[in-house]
């Protein structure tokens, strides 16, 4: 047993509580690296064999060609996607469709994030502008990021612009509805003890209500980023001439099967990066929540 | 664990506490009525009392009588109906770095350290960030709580907390502090410490206190005077001076003036608690629970 030096070490049990409070560096290093290794090494392993036998199966279904009703003759299989992966990721043409996605993703999440949560925060604090805002907001929201490709076509100059506009509406509201649900939530005595220590009304919102709706605020980045993808893909296939979303379209048309399959793992790939990106940040912004 | 160092006589300049002997509260004529379901209801009425500089007063009865109406009213969080609310003779505008409080839910800033939540209030001061450091890191070494001051409140204990939670309160040097039940969520052992400590910091620190709770015991051992609150609508019902002497040890609670002083407060608590009861328990039920069978026990007779 790896943690027998650190039990070995404990004072008596009536000791302990205050102990385990104390900063005991060198002994909670030790112990932390132990508990690492117990504790994410199957997740990991567990995970990697998950993945392996999804691809097992798939390569099993494309090169025997099976035909169970779902068809899998012309499904491309892992094989000949790591084929045209290498050709693709050779050629600068695919790393531009990455880079153009991206790139519209980051505008777009982006501008969402700076409107929708300050907006969510201020109507949170003030009753009248989330009584003017929430109508117009609930109206919006149900309508799906992909409806609005031929309206977002005629208001923009570029093909660009609605583009990156579609993403942005796509996750505007889970960020906007997700901070004011945080707002809601905040405890009104901190704010009440803020005030008691003799916070004014701008502090009180920067040091109190901020922080406390942080969380949540977070909670809507993620999905707001999971739900600018699924927008930013529909609208590079109706509309794009460069994108992933478009690749994969457009590998469709030409009848290069692998490459719509690889264009699908780019995108869940990107998809996860950015989320991954996301749960980084707010880690970072929230070091109070570190367990 | 909880042994507080004791402070140097000479308090430097420096302190906030060191040329302000005042703190005085006056409550006068204080009412407080709001719109219930059912029409207007009256929550305080006709509240007066006064707490002199430097003294412990707390408020005592049945839960609902609008003690801690009578607090938020004085943190400046609720206007009264009719009265004034005065400390040291000028009325209360709203809440204060003055008037310092510590709530019965733990109130600390949970994405704060320690001792950031220490210097909250110096902070909104406008003091220099290296400067309220120093202070806090001073408040907090007074009161056995440096080595965590880097931690979040997560990590902390109830008792830990509230400790923090009160030297927050002291770190802008408040001529009063106002305790809304603070200790009600902790266990009767940390209880007993948590009191020792507020007891030790209010002499030394010679701020008006006023406190808040329904525990007949905790009242008599802290306080220079106890007022009692009757149900609904909450007015005073009795003031009663507490003549222990001080600095109070754990034993006081034995002595026979304690105990005298218990009786007393018990029934007079008993009587509003009931009545705060309202139909729930009237004297036939309390008479039932002392109902004699003959002899013969509960079980047998039912």
């Amino acid at each position: 047993m790896k943690t027998a030096t650190l039990s070995a070490e404990a004072p008596p049990a009536t000791a302990a509580a205050p102990e385990t409070l104390k900063p005991a560096a060198s002994k909670a290093a030790d112990g932390v690296w132990a508990m690492v290794g117990r504790a994410n090494l199957r997740p990991v392993l567990v995970g990697f064999v998950s993945i392996a036998l999804f691809v097992l199966v798939w390569r099993f279904l494309t090169v025997n060609r099976i035909d169970l009703y779902v068809r899998f003759m012309n499904v491309p299989s892992p094989d000949d996607v790591l084929e045209s992966a290498k050709t693709a990721l050779s050629s600068a043409q695919f790393a531009d469709h990455v880079l153009m996605s991206c790139r519209r993703i980051l505008y777009g999440f982006t501008l969402a994030a700076v409107v929708a949560v300050p907006l969510g925060l201020l109507m949170g604090r003030f009753k009248l502008l989330s009584e003017i805002v929430f109508p117009v907001a609930e109206v919006m929201r149900p309508i799906p990021a992909i409806a609005w490709v031929p309206m977002s076509i005629m208001l923009w100059p570029t093909n660009e612009q609605s583009i990156v506009f579609i993403t942005f509406l796509g996750s505007f509201f889970p960020i906007l509805l997700n901070t004011l649900h945080g707002m809601a939530n905040v405890d009104p005595v901190l704010v009440r003890a803020a005030r008691c220590l003799g916070a004014s009304e701008a502090a009180t919102f920067r040091e109190v209500y901020l922080p406390a709706t942080l969380p949540q605020i977070f909670t809507g980045l993620t999905v707001g980023m999971g739900v600018a993808w699924v927008s930013l893909i529909a609208a590079e296939m109706i509309s794009g001439q460069f994108g992933i979303g478009y690749f994969t379209w457009e590998a469709y048309s030409l009848v290069q099967y692998p490459d719509i399959a690889l264009g699908m793992i780019t995108i869940g790939v990107l998809g996860l990066a950015s989320s991954w990106a996301i749960r980084l940040i707010g880690r970072l912004a929230m070091p109070w929540s570190a367990k | 664990m909880t042994a507080v160092s004791p402070l140097p006589a000479d308090v430097p300049a420096a302190s906030p506490y060191a040329d302000r002997p005042k703190g005085r509260i006056e409550i006068t004529d204080f009412s407080l009525r709001y719109d219930g379901a059912n029409g207007p209801m009256d929550a305080v009425s006709d509240v007066s009392l006064t707490v002199e500089p430097g003294e412990f007063v707390s408020i005592i009865g049945p839960s609902g009588c609008g003690k801690s109406t009578l607090l938020n009213a004085l943190a400046g969080f609720l206007k009264p109906t009719s009265g004034v609310v005065r400390v040291d003779g000028k009325p209360i505008e709203g809440p204060s770095a003055d008037r310092g409080m510590i709530f019965q839910q733990y109130s600390l800033f949970p994405w704060k350290t320690v001792r950031q939540n220490v210097e909250f209030g110096l902070k909104m001061k406008g003091m220099e960030a290296s400067e309220r450091k120093r202070a806090a890191r001073t408040l907090l070494g007074l009161a056995g709580l440096l080595p965590f001051e880097n931690h979040y409140p997560d990590k902390l204990s109830g008792g830990m907390k509230q400790r923090v939670g009160i030297v927050r309160a002291l770190a802008t040097g408040p001529r009063i502090l106002l305790l809304d039940e603070p200790f009600g969520a902790l266990d009767a052992q940390t209880r007993l410490i948590m009191q020792q400590i507020l007891t030790n910091m209010w002499q030394r620190l010679k701020i008006s206190v006023l406190f808040v709770t329904h525990d007949i015991d905790e009242a008599i051992f802290l306080s220079d005077r106890i007022y009692v609150m009757t149900a609904r609508p909450g007015t005073i019902k009795a003031e009663i001076a507490v003549p222990l002497p001080r600095p109070r040890q754990p034993a006081v609670i034995m002595s026979s003036e304690f105990l005298a002083l218990r009786r007393g407060l018990m029934s007079l608590i008993r009587e509003e608690s009931l009545k705060a009861m309202g139909g729930e328990i009237n004297a036939d039920a309390l008479l039932g629970l002392g109902a004699n069978f003959d002899g013969h026990d509960l079980s047998r007779a039912l």
